[in-house]
């Protein structure tokens, strides 16, 4: 058996060498860190057909797995080229590990020619992604079913955890969304504010910032924000309590973990993006104000006064309206994605991923779809 | 019997230091977990190292491989204090021992074959063939089928997870072969399997095995010597024989209970030559 130890006390690198083309002396350490060499110049040698032939291992210093695998290789070689082959000088347990090897190479053969073909790639690929398309839908039909049930016993809703998430999904969003949709109207006005000075228009800074903000930007930011927050936390709990067989203990009690899990996060962030959305459009209006005031002379009474009359109350109501419709998005794309965890941890931070951008592509799209929508009906 | 010392090491390394504890002490914040642990473990033995629930067998071996670091003493790993093995340069030692964790610790990403190559792959310059070669012969080795080499972990059943497990452990032909509770969660059947197999990998890669169970089938079955692990201290150390008659009252708790006795029974009783 190779000791690593009696390697690295300088033994020589392993070493081949033909002799009289019918001997292969082999030498030094055939050990897994220095035999690649060995390997290389096996790959390429002239070997002869037929005859004797005589594999010379006295001069092997280190021996292990990977040096046996390379001398058998070897000796197989040989034989198929019909050689007589012997090997001798071996040392005993040198020996023992090439009969290990040898009693073991059929299997290794059958293993290393197990390799997955393309086309079974494609087709499981195609059956993988069929399956979810059809689970996403199943995912959509049962929780559909579990709100069904709620709403003819509303007692059973979960009060505890609806309004806990409503606390961590809703009112700890608060600060965050409010800062970056104050920071956008900020960035509208001031963009804003450039191209109305050159025509002297200043006061249509008010149909600007408050069409864009509430109709738009502030429902979207609101809505991408609690993707990224809410979104990926739910699939990361679910998917954790998925990992721990969590989940499995509920269903052993009789309790759906649709009714316990997927509702009261999807009621709370319905609920709660709504709100979100309103302060968002507040602060965002009063960053333009700001801004407005600032660079383009319109004094908030001013503003105000043009607000009310430019920008209508169906753009706020349109706006507020989206929100519900992004919630829903969110928290059954990150719950779904939460219980379609198989096995493993890495699973966890694939599919938290996973949910983010397919809630944020979806919700994009809805408001895509909505503006299209709308425009048609002169909205 | 197997119990004999490997028979590839040759005579002048068995009965060498390779793991040499010496009164090592470990505290997590108040809670002592090890107060002068000292023990010894000899080339070519399978060394296991037994006790109750939470007395700190697990940091032990974790403090040995160079996981954790002890409060104080000093742990020296062939030859080499395991404080160095937190150093990056650490990595030629880390080539010499293989480390079976208690549930697998497979990497969920690749696939079995994979998560096998990988301490060759980044060991070595062997050719992406040979490494293929060496894996299937170590996958052949621990008894597992081919069409198992191209699965991911969470396709595969427990007993196969740590088949693989103990695949990748050996890879390197490692001198030393670490396993943290090898045997739990497996049924008896499946649970012998593992012992005569680790007999086997011991007798032919030469090995020396250190391993954490609370198996006392195993214990019995397979241990040349067994050290006991209680209140944060060596309560007995030796043949299994030997501790089955010591004095200490954890230990005869430990051997003696009604699990204790069964399996020196069953080991009795199935193998009289040893009796």
């Amino acid at each position: 058996m190779a000791r690593r130890s009696t390697t690295e006390r300088g033994a020589s690198p392993a070493t081949v060498t033909l002799v009289e083309g019918r001997t292969l002396r082999c030498q030094g350490a055939w050990t897994m860190s220095e035999v690649a060499r060995v390997e290389r110049v096996l790959a390429v040698m002239d070997w002869p057909t037929g005859g004797a032939f005589r594999f010379e291992g006295s001069g092997i210093a280190t021996f292990d797995t990977g040096g046996a695998v390379v001398l058998s290789r070897a000796v197989m070689d040989a034989r198929l080229r019909g050689c007589e082959v012997t090997v001798e000088g071996l040392r005993s347990e040198y020996l023992q590990l090439m009969s290990l090897v040898s009693a073991n190479w059929s299997v290794m053969m059958a293993h290393v020619a197990v390799r997955p073909n393309g086309t079974q790639l494609v087709t499981a690929l195609l059956r993988r992604s069929r399956t979810q398309v059809l689970q996403g839908v199943e995912f959509i039909g049962r929780t559909s079913t579990a709100l069904l049930h709620l709403l003819r016993s509303p007692a059973r809703l979960r009060w505890r955890s609806t309004l806990n998430s409503l606390r961590l999904d809703g009112v700890n969003a608060l600060p965050i969304t409010g800062l970056l949709t104050f920071l956008i109207g900020v960035v509208i006005a001031y963009q804003g504010a450039e191209q109305l000075r050159k025509f002297g228009t200043n006061i249509f800074i008010v149909d600007l910032v408050g069409i864009s903000l509430l109709r738009e930007i502030a429902p979207l930011i609101a809505a991408i924000l609690i993707a990224g927050r809410s979104g990926s936390a739910y699939a990361a709990q679910i998917g954790t309590m998925k990992v721990t067989e969590e989940l499995d203990a509920l269903q052993t009690f009789g309790l759906s973990p649709i009714e316990l899990l997927v509702l009261p996060r999807v009621l709370a962030l319905v609920v709660a993006l709504p709100l979100l959305t309103v302060y968002a459009d507040v602060l965002g209006v009063f960053g333009g104000m700001l801004i407005a005031s600032n660079q383009l002379n319109v004094s908030f009474t001013a503003f105000l006064t043009r607000f009310e009359e430019a920008v209508a109350l169906r753009h706020f109501l349109i706006g507020i309206g989206k929100a519900p419709c992004f919630a829903v998005i969110i928290a059954l794309v990150g719950c779904y994605q939460g219980f379609q965890i198989r096995g493993g941890v890495d699973d966890v931070g694939r599919h938290t991923t996973i949910s983010v951008v397919q809630s944020i592509f979806l919700v994009i799209m809805f408001d895509a779809l909505c503006s299209i929508l709308l425009n048609w009906w002169s909205l | 019997m197997q119990k004999l010392p490997s028979t590839l090491a040759t005579a002048e390394q068995v009965g060498l230091p390779v793991i040499e504890v010496s009164h090592v002490s470990t505290r997590f914040g108040p809670a002592i977990v090890h107060q002068d642990v000292s023990l010894t473990v000899m080339r070519g033995e399978v060394f296991a190292i037994a006790g109750g629930n939470g007395c700190g067998k697990s940091t032990l071996l974790r403090e040995i491989i160079g996981l954790l670091t002890p409060t104080t003493g000093t742990i020296s790993l062939l030859g080499v204090n395991s404080r160095e093995l937190e150093q990056p340069d650490g990595s030629p030692l880390h080539r010499r021992f293989g480390v079976m964790f208690q549930h697998g610790a497979l990497f969920s990403s690749m696939t079995l074959a994979d998560n096998v190559a990988v301490p060759l792959k980044e060991h070595t310059a062997l050719s992406a063939r040979l490494i293929r070669e060496i894996v299937a012969l170590k996958i052949a080795l621990v008894g597992l089928p081919p069409d198992s080499a191209v699965k991911f972990p969470s396709e595969l059943s427990g007993g196969m997870r740590r088949r693989a497990a103990l695949a990748r452990a050996i890879v390197m032909d490692p001198e030393l072969l670490f396993l943290d509770e090898p045997t739990a969660g497996l049924d008896p059947m499946i649970a012998a399997g593992f012992d005569d197999l680790v007999l086997d990998l011991k007798r032919l890669l030469g090995l020396t095995v250190v391993m954490v169970t609370h198996d006392l089938d195993s214990l019995w079955r397979i241990a040349d010597r067994v050290a006991v692990l209680g209140d944060g201290r060596v309560l007995g150390m030796g043949t299994m024989e030997a501790l089955a008659a010591s004095e200490d009252p954890v230990v005869q708790g430990y051997f003696h209970g009604p699990r204790g006795r069964a399996a020196q029974q069953n080991h009795a009783g199935a193998l009289p030559e040893r009796a």
